[in-house]
């Protein structure tokens, strides 16, 4: 029998409720008013006094109003018809919600339970099986979306039967397994799952051995991220994190990508509703949308379920990857999942850490970005989940609680710049206090080296060095004047500026230059290092500027022409040109 | 407010505080409206029968025995073409006496429109001043703030905003606004024949704080009711929101809560989100688009207000002095439309991207080249030429006085190039050079 209760006690959406029977730690529940049942969490229980964070408004709620505990946590609906749909925070379908407002306790099915999908088995009678087992599967749109033995089923058991190819609803039962005791479980095509616990139906989590492509050069040449990595982007408003975000999403090579936008605008939702059915995947041609799961939770929505909705967003993934697929998760932004928990905290009256974020802040956020990484399968394939979050820093103040807790958890490092932004340098990604502890990696270095050319690392560092090297003469020039410092320091700071200009920058709105594949990348960079490893003749500072000013002027123009064009190429022509001119010739 | 007879009514209040009074009862609703001792309150909390009300204009000269009257439902307006001309206070009762209004009574601060069945922005909002059409352009169902010291003229510049905006309606939000402002926004509508479109919720500096906090959710109640059921385009206009942030830190300092940076409530981000997040471009032609004011202290915008404002709205507009030339500008470096991506060339004349990122990138050079002459260094000839070209800039197009169509501004911008620059220079790509540059006389 469920256990019921009654509200004894509200402020804001923190309610407290008189229990009659057990409860547990994050239950859900269901709060009555009167027609309207709304979604609530367990947690904290003191006595029979359950609190729960209601995932709605509580307006109007009263004393003695009925509450009913469901006996489970928050799950996730797993089943295929995910791919390409919106969902609230608690997944919740958009699409089918009625009305122009979302009103209180609406709650629609995450999937089509009449739909109809053509399964093929691809378990036979007599396999071994456990969770996350394949035993068939079904097209959902372009994927070959595997159905499982379900992650909650621990054991090992034996297909008795698996159905004929044919087409079927999800709830329809598509095979039975045996367990041990010879007992008879009926599986079908969809499964829930907690969210706020890591699926780990997996043999081996590796480190991982790749990386992930995103077209945009100040990550791919400079920073890479990992297939099955984890990385985070802070920065002051406006420097840029969100176009950032969304180019990562158009671009980026992954197979499923699963972006939450968590307590942020509407507007920016909007942008990915209007444009991802139009937009083609670089990589398969396949509409953006076809590949794309949109979890939102926008920054007026409950404030509760922007908690939620990162934790949604991350089972999805998970589930995916068990399929062997390549998960790309975005999360915009992480900190206003922190704030919530710290709106909470407050409302428990629980002492605060510092900012008055909870003491658990800094366990909270590597627990979840521990969730990411590659995996291998009991099958032998491998699947990825990729995290990339963004951080909103208070006052852009990156020694904040959610930057430094972040910082610990996330293995490469984005670090959008004020400055940069102001001048308009964009992605603002800063070169120098930017990194990516991948890099160092043995296994990427050798990935690296087969899959762009021997050595590559090395490159990446020198590139990183002028840049380094031109920061300094740039604060040289700044203290003694133009005049005050000889000529080279002019060409080194140049030379930095023209790693800049020409690779760091990109323009994320120009149809071309928006999506650099790691080819021209290479291509690009080479041309450069190669123009920053010679030496110049320059009369003075003046020619110096008018010289790199012009070759800036024709990389760009050269970003933004299709790569190995006639104009590409004249352009680079006109480079090599003015390079040869000035140049101190061997000999 | 008028009474109704199932209304319930106590005369024992447990506890008073500055801003909230606590006493026994029950059957009462979370957020539901109450009457203590003749003043508007608010349930703020419920334990058992202990109730917590927040007293709006506080609780000077309540008694323990003062009468509390529940009124058994939150804050409501009543909602009708009726609204158009007319001023209201905090709680939407008429200023200069008037008729109560008629119409459907309305919650305020109701649900959120689903993301979903939003519309993409796409209407651009002509303003005539370049700093802000030119280099941030505002687009119809976007939410903007200034963000201004207190000396700066902005609620002049907003006034003029609203009124070359060509909305159906404006909707004045004011709090904690001087009674010499609240009457300049009355004579300049009145002035400009405006009157019949606009709607005001007025909070001014002789009323009590705590009051500010409804007027937002008043303001945007009218402005759905306007776009939401007659398809009309709203503009809203509040001013000031860090007066109104303020009012919030006195409620939750009352309420015992852990304040969080600068004394602000740690809800404060979610509190402006569920204000901004209003603004919305609807599927029926109808949209909101909210202009606000943000006031700061010395320009700091790492302050929690403006902080968190800036994570919200889509862009702000930053107002400074510009020595040069005297005039106030619209600072090209710290403003930011976010949405003007979704116009800009596309709405306007293509070359809009390519001239807007010329200009302030040579007026950054300037900027340079200024700070290499306060510390004593040889310009250069280019230097000298960014200088002359950002003095011109700041006077013909960033000045918030000036009034010209958007193709104007362009083909000044492109005159100014020519004065002072190369194409090279500029950076512009060549098919846009070849098209737009001027030719010689």
């Amino acid at each position: 029998m469920k256990t019921t209760g009654q509200v004894s006690g509200i402020v804001s959406n923190l309610v407290v409720v008189k229990a009659d029977g057990p409860v547990s730690q994050n239950e859900i529940c269901h709060v009555w008013l009167g027609e309207t049942q709304m979604m609530a969490e367990v947690i904290k229980v003191i006595g029979d006094d359950a609190y729960v964070q209601v995932f709605d408004s509580t307006r109007g709620l009263k004393i003695g109003d009925r509450v009913e505990f469901q006996g489970h946590m928050l799950e996730a609906t797993l089943a295929p018809g995910i791919l390409s749909q919106s969902y609230d925070g608690l997944q919740n379908d958009l699409a089918k919600m009625k009305g122009l407002f979302i009103e209180r306790g609406s709650i629609t099915d995450p999937v089509d339970y009449e739909k109809k999908w053509d399964f093929t088995p691809l378990a036979k009678p007599g396999d071994k099986v456990s969770a996350g087992s394949w035993l068939g599967e079904v097209q959902e749109i372009w994927v070959k979306h595997k159905i499982m033995v379900p992650f909650v089923m621990t054991d090992t058991y034996v297909v008795k039967s698996v159905v004929p190819s044919g087409s079927y609803k999800v709830t329809d039962t598509v095979a039975v397994v045996t367990d041990a005791e010879g007992q008879d479980h009926a599986i079908t095509m969809v499964q829930k799952w907690p969210v706020k616990q890591a699926i780990r139906a997996y043999t081996e989590k590796p480190r991982p051995t790749k990386i992930m492509e995103t077209g945009v050069r100040a990550i791919d040449t400079f920073n890479p991220i990992a297939d099955g990595g984890t990385g985070f982007i802070p920065g002051p408003f406006g420097a840029g994190k969100t176009v950032l975000q969304h180019a990562i999403s158009k671009q980026a090579d992954a197979d499923v990508i699963i972006m939450v936008a968590c307590g942020e605008r509407a507007n920016e939702v909007v942008e990915i509703f209007a444009e991802f059915p139009k937009l083609d995947d670089p990589h398969t041609g396949h509409k953006l949308i076809e590949r794309t799961t949109i979890i939102c939770n926008t920054s007026n929505m409950p404030v509760a379920a922007r908690e939620a909705s990162v934790y949604t967003g991350m089972t999805i993934g998970e589930y995916y990857r068990a399929m062997g697929l390549k998960v790309l998760i975005l999360a915009d932004s992480t900190s206003r999942w922190a704030q919530a928990l710290r709106e909470m905290s407050n409302r428990l009256e629980e002492l605060p850490g510092q900012d008055a974020f909870p003491m658990d802040l800094s366990a909270i956020i590597s627990n979840f970005y521990a969730r990411a990484g590659m995996v291998v399968l009991p099958n032998g394939e491998s699947g990825s989940v990729t995290f990339i979050g963004t951080v909103s820093p208070a006052g852009g103040n990156l020694k904040e609680p959610v930057t430094e807790s972040t910082k610990k958890a996330a293995r490469c490092f984005y670090a959008l710049s004020q400055g940069r932004a102001d001048s308009k340098r964009y992605p603002a990604i800063d070169p120098l206090d930017s990194y990516s502890k991948y890099l160092e990696y043995p296994e990427i270095r050798t990935y690296l080296d087969d899959r762009i050319e021997a050595g590559w690392v090395d490159k990446v560092y020198e590139g990183k060095t002028i840049v380094q090297r031109g920061k300094e003469a740039s604060e040289q020039i700044n203290i003694l004047g133009d005049d005050g410092v000889p000529v080279e320091y002019h060409e080194r700071f140049w030379k930095g500026e023209l790693i800049d200009f020409v690779i760091l920058q990109q323009d994320a709105f120009d149809a071309i230059d928006a999506n650099c594949p790691l080819e021209r990348q290479k291509y690009m960079y080479d041309l450069v290092l190669d123009i920053c490893g010679r030496k110049f003749n320059f009369g003075g500072f003046e020619e110096t500027i008018e010289f790199f000013k012009g070759l800036i002027n024709l990389f760009k123009q050269m970003n933004y022409s299709e790569w190995k064009s006639e104009k590409f190429e004249a352009y680079e022509k006109q480079i090599m040109e003015m390079v040869s001119n000035k140049e101190i010739k061997a000999n | 407010m008028a009474t109704r007879a199932f209304q319930k009514i106590y005369t024992k209040i447990d506890n008073i505080t500055k801003a909230t009074v606590s006493l026994k009862a029950s059957g009462i609703g979370n957020d539901e409206l109450a009457t203590v001792g003749g003043k508007l309150a608010q349930v703020v909390k419920v334990n058992g029968d202990n109730v917590t009300l927040q007293v709006f204009s506080g609780t000077e000269g309540i008694a323990t025995d003062s009468e509390v009257i529940f009124h058994g439902e939150p804050p409501k307006l009543n909602v009708s073409d009726d609204l158009a001309g007319r001023f209201f206070n905090a709680y939407g009762e008429p200023l200069e006496g008037g008729e109560q209004l008629e119409g459907e009574s309305r919650e305020i601060g109701g649900p959120t429109v689903n993301p979903f069945r939003r519309i993409q922005p796409s209407e651009l909002i002509a303003t005539g001043i370049a700093g802000i059409d030119l280099n941030n352009t505002i687009v119809s169902g976007q939410k903007i703030p200034f963000f201004a010291d207190p000396d700066q003229p902005y609620n002049q510049v907003m006034a003029n905003v609203a009124l070359r905006a060509k909305a159906d309606k404006i909707i004045l939000g004011g709090m904690g606004m001087t009674n010499d402002d609240f009457l300049y926004f009355k004579n300049v509508f009145e002035n400009a024949g405006a009157l019949d479109r606009i709607v005001s919720f007025v909070n001014t500096t002789e009323n009590p704080p705590v009051e500010r906090l409804l007027v937002p959710d008043m303001a945007l109640t009218a402005a759905e009711y306007f776009a939401v059921d007659k398809g009309e385009k709203v503009l809203v206009l509040l001013t000031d929101m860090t007066l109104y942030a303020d009012a919030l830190a006195i409620v939750s300092n009352r309420m015992d809560q852990i304040p969080s940076k600068d004394s602000m409530p740690g809800s404060l981000y979610s509190d402006l989100a569920k204000i901004y997040e209003k603004a919305v471009q609807l599927p029926n032609g109808g949209s909101i688009t909210i202009i606000a004011v943000t006031t700061l202290s010395g320009g700091d915008i790492t302050h929690a207000v403006p902080d968190n404002t800036g994570y919200i709205t889509e862009g702000q507009l930053f107002l400074r002095n510009d020595s040069d030339t005297g005039k106030v500008i619209v600072d090209p470096f710290r403003s930011l439309s976010r949405l003007k991506q979704l116009v800009i060339g596309k709405k306007t004349r293509e070359d809009h991207p390519q001239v807007m990122n010329a200009a302030v990138r040579l007026y950054a050079d300037a900027a340079n080249a200024k700070t290499k002459l306060e510390n004593g260094f040889d310009l250069s000839d280019y230097d000298e030429r960014t200088l002359k070209f950002a003095h011109d800039y700041s006077e013909k197009l960033l000045a918030i006085d000036v009034n010209i169509d958007i193709t104007e501004m362009l083909d000044t911008a492109w005159a100014l190039f020519a004065k002072y620059f190369t194409p090279a220079e500029t950076a512009i790509k060549e098919e846009m050079v070849a098209k737009y540059w001027p030719k010689e006389a």
